[in-house]
């Protein structure tokens, strides 16, 4: 088990920069989610790492060693770190057991040491009666338990996870993330897991980097990544967020601060440091809005946000409500309203705002802490 | 409590190189050794005598040369040939996979292998079986007295026949090309035309054809680089027929001048390597752009023939008998008589000529060791080569590869006579570490086939790792497996079908092969292939044809066998499976 640590590194395709000055560091024993949409280079980090590609710049350290920076590079044999890709990448050719103890092989183990330590990582993962089959005769789960007592039986450093879960239908998701949770327990193995589904790295990791066009964005404690998003992009990513504009800004102490939103006196969140401003972006999640009324006229005093519902969408256990909202009425909005209440199209209603953070000005967040802001709080 | 604690420390690994010398550097380095020594270095040698024989560059004597009216015939005859046996071969090949592949066709799958089974049959056994045809030993022609009466011009002898010859020897490989497209049409781009109300010529027309484009011209280039490379047809029917090509030149200019001629008929091998890429390059500009949807879906659904079927099958078949069954009858016919011209029948019979060439003849019998043993080691010495450099070419980037991958493509489209000249240019001179040359012997028809043949291995073993994932290398080489390892246990295992049908190839290819050997072949070294021509030049019509006879037969138990013991193949492989 070994931290590593990812200092600004470069890597482009031809004229494409796919990765621009990616740090991240990362305890041993951690399980760390990237999270971003396709293409934004999430892959390439996990090649990075893995040492499938080389670096145009910065550097790559495991546990202390450097494995790459632009004029060195260790090859992927000789960095015991272990990958679950997409698809297993299983060798069909070979038996179950087979394809744990093919590294242990490769090392030059002892055939007996071989075999008790692949019985043993087998008994982990509770595939132990499996061990004679090919991984055409395994399940989905059982599959994905074989790559993972791959990268177990070889100790691996570290284990990379190449969205794992992509493939695989809705019910034997649900299942597969707890094993994740409960290997990373039982194994205490540094993991980092790709992927570009929130509510999988929200659910799994430690703390998730929100990646876009090459760039962290926020690297923090899922929580955070919720309530206190570092910029625009992550809030309006993270649990269907939106960002709106206040204006008006005044910081109360304490981490709150009052301001002016669609013509409406708010408190929000903010961020200790926050100064003054005319104007900022907020982030708010449609958690945050709540129903005062279901008739805009006869609230209109009482401080509550007109709004004139556009679109109502049953889900089942709530109702969705796109409104448009503010004075003008021109201000996108979504609501989640319990379920015994009821909207329809062309309804005005009247809002109010519980929750929303001010999302903190900085010059293009690009180096966004590597530490946890709740440790700055 | 973490697992990995109470486990043993990850063992040290046993035996490595030095990290800059260490698997991959070793293979990359072995490799471009192998390319180099066998494709670049003698092509670079034979571009150097073509153009600075005596180390200057000499513009008056290329453009004497080349500017010789007999030169000047040669190759205009080339270009003619070659372009109209090629559109021959694009018609009827296209034809012949628009057939099988879109329609209900009765007995498909033995027409297939008929239709393929010329191009596995050594043209200058094709060309003498056809000589043949018109034969009083034709089974065919000889009871309807279609023969030719002794003394008549014989119609084959004539680029008309040349023409006709290549085009029917080189519609398989178009057949091929094209078939593969059609496998890779999506069926609802058919449907969709259909639902829109075309028949099936409108859909033929309209959607079919654009859209395997690209196919037919992949198929017309390889035609192209067959015919204006195939020796056997043009040496048996031109040079009776005072028709010369660029490539009977360089072959009738050696055998009389010898080496001296050498460096003038480097001149002629580079302007017909010129004449290749440039035939190669205007069908890959036609072809260009052509739609091709990867789409492994389900195949396009078959059109019903109707009352045609009857009519369509037939007139299939009678392709078939006329292409295969008129010349290689004949061919039987004239091994089975004593003396060239005598009808075959009931007195005139004999089992002798097949006797002679089986047991009798010392220097037939040699020569068909010597092509068995320099096949053998070349499949296999080409096969793990092939695996290797497939290896570097699909899944390692870099100029090296890129390098590689240009030198075995070049070596690919280029005649094999091509890299006969070459190689004799190259190792005339004795070698500096033996002190005697290698001219003259097997080494250098070894060295001319390993050069000549590893494209052709490649093109299976490519195709089959595009079908393997290459997570499953990866994860061996996360697991610590270095390049050989993995080579060994992770991809020979996955590609072993593919090596297979590589080793096949070359096999049936080599074993019968003539534009290569022809020059290289002396008193000392003589293989199968050209055998067929110096017995025929001789005199020995029916024992050349007895010699055709068994090479016919060996490549049709090659095919069956491969057909029997094939099955786990994939799919497309192996060109006379449909």
């Amino acid at each position: 088990m070994s931290d590593i640590r990812i200092d600004a590194i470069d890597k482009s395709f031809g004229d494409t920069a796919v990765l621009r000055e990616v740090s991240l560091h990362i305890a041993s024993g951690e399980f760390v989610a990237i999270l971003g949409p396709s293409g934004c280079g999430k892959t390439t980090l996990l090649r990075c790492l893995a040492g499938f590609e080389t670096l145009d710049g910065g550097r790559i350290e495991i546990g202390g060693e450097l494995v790459s920076a632009p004029r060195h590079h260790v090859p992927p044999e000789r960095r015991n770190i272990g990958v679950v890709f997409q698809n297993y990448a299983l060798w069909p050719h070979m038996s179950v057991a087979q394809n744990v103890a093919y590294g242990l092989k490769v090392a030059g183990l002892a055939k007996k040491q071989r075999a008790e330590r692949v019985a043993r990582v087998l008994e982990v993962v509770e595939l132990g009666a499996l061990a004679d089959r090919r991984p055409a005769d395994l399940s989905g789960g059982q599959r994905q338990r074989v790559a993972l007592a791959r990268c177990l039986a070889m100790e691996s450093r570290a284990v990379l996870l190449d969205e794992p879960l992509a493939n695989l239908d809705v019910h034997l998701r649900g299942a597969l993330e707890e094993e994740f949770a409960a290997f990373h327990k039982r194994s205490g193995a540094t993991m980092f897991y790709i992927t570009h589904d929130q509510s999988e790295a929200l659910a799994l990791a430690d703390r998730v980097a929100v990646m876009d066009k090459g760039r962290i964005l926020q690297f923090d404690r899922p929580e955070a990544l919720f309530a206190r998003p570092a910029n625009e992009t992550v809030a309006g990513f993270i649990g269907e967020g939106r960002v709106l504009e206040a204006e008006d800004i005044r910081p109360l102490g304490n981490g709150r601060a009052a301001a002016s939103l669609l013509g409406q006196k708010v408190e929000l969140r903010c961020a200790p440091g926050e100064g003054p401003r005319s104007r900022a972006s907020i982030s708010i999640h449609p958690g945050d809005l709540h129903l005062v009324s279901d008739d805009a006229t006869a609230n209109a005093d009482a401080g509550g946000i007109a709004a004139n519902v556009t679109r109502a969408t049953y889900r089942g256990a709530y109702l969705r409500a796109d409104v448009m909202a503010g004075p003008q009425g021109s201000v996108p909005l979504s609501i989640n309203i319990p379920a015994p209440a009821s909207v329809s199209q062309g309804q005005r209603v009247t809002l109010s705002l519980r929750d929303g953070w001010v999302i903190p000005q900085t010059v293009h967040s690009a180096a966004a802490s590597s530490l946890p802001s709740s440790a700055c709080l | 409590m973490s697992l990995a604690l109470d486990m043993p420390k990850r063992p040290t690994r046993a035996l490595r190189f030095p990290r800059r010398l260490s698997g991959e550097y070793l293979l990359l380095l072995a490799l471009v050794v192998f390319v180099g020594v066998l494709s670049v270095v003698p092509l670079a040698r034979l571009a150097w005598s073509a153009l600075m024989p005596h180390g200057v560059f000499d513009a008056e004597r290329i453009a004497d040369i080349l500017g010789g009216r007999r030169v000047l015939e040669a190759t205009l005859n080339t270009v003619k040939i070659s372009v109209a046996s090629t559109m021959l071969a694009t018609i009827a090949g296209t034809a012949a996979a628009l057939l099988v592949s879109l329609t209900d066709m009765r007995y498909r799958t033995a027409w297939v292998f008929g239709f393929v089974l010329p191009l596995m049959i050594p043209p200058q056994v094709t060309a003498l079986a056809w000589i043949q045809a018109f034969s009083p030993a034709s089974p065919v022609l000889g009871p309807l007295g279609l023969t030719l009466p002794p003394g008549t011009p014989h119609p084959l002898y004539s680029m008309g026949g040349i023409v006709f010859l290549l085009g029917l020897y080189n519609a398989p490989l178009v057949f091929l090309s094209v078939r593969a497209s059609l496998q890779r049409l999506p069926a609802s781009l058919i449907e969709a035309a259909r639902s829109n109300g075309a028949g099936a010529g409108a859909v033929t027309r309209d959607i079919v054809l654009p859209l395997i484009r690209s196919g037919i011209f992949a198929g017309a280039a390889l035609a192209f680089v067959s015919s204006i490379g195939n020796f056997g047809i043009q040496a048996m029917l031109g040079i009776p027929a005072r028709v010369s090509t660029l490539i009977t030149m360089i072959y009738r200019r050696l055998n009389s001048y010898g080496p001296s001629a050498l460096s003038d008929m480097a001149l002629l091998a580079l302007l017909l390597a010129a004449l290749t890429v440039m035939g190669m390059g205007l069908t890959a500009w036609l072809g260009r752009q052509g739609d091709q949807r990867v789409d492994a879906a389900q195949r396009p659904p078959r059109m019903a023939l109707g009352r045609w079927r009857m009519a369509v099958s037939g007139a299939a078949w009678l392709y078939l008998v006329i292409c295969l069954l008129l010349p290689l009858s004949a061919l039987f016919g004239t091994a089975l008589v004593r003396g060239y011209g005598q009808p075959l029948n009931a007195e005139t019979i004999t089992f002798e000529n097949f006797a002679n060439a089986l047991f009798h003849h010392e220097g037939i019998r040699a020569a068909f060791l010597t092509s068995l043993w320099i096949t053998l080691v070349t499949v296999a010495v080409l096969i793990p080569v092939a695996v290797a450099l497939g290896y570097v070419l699909s899944w390692r980037k870099g100029r090296v590869a890129k390098l590689l991958r240009l030198a075995s493509e070049l070596a690919y489209a280029l005649p094999g006579i091509i890299i006969g000249v070459a190689m004799i240019l190259f190792f005339l001179r004795p070698l500096p570490g033996i002190g005697t040359s290698l001219y003259g012997t097997v080494w250098v028809i070894l060295a001319a086939y390993l050069s000549n043949y590893l494209a052709l291995a490649l093109r299976p073993i490519l195709g089959g790792y595009a079908q393997i994932d290459r997570g499953l290398d990866e994860a061996a080489q996360l697991a610590g497996a270095g390049i050989f390892s993995r080579l060994k246990d992770i991809v020979l295992p996955a590609l072993a079908p593919s090596a297979t049908a590589a080793a096949i190839l070359v096999f049936m290819t080599a074993i019968n092969e003539i534009q290569t050997s022809v020059l290289l072949v002396s008193s000392r070294a003589q293989t199968i292939g050209p055998t067929i021509i110096f017995l025929e030049e001789a005199g020995s019509s029916t024992l050349a044809a007895a010699v055709g006879c068994l090479m016919v037969v060996l490549v049709l138990v090659l095919m069956g066998l491969s057909l029997v013991f094939g099955r786990r193949l994939p799919e497309g492989v192996l060109p006379w499976r449909d």
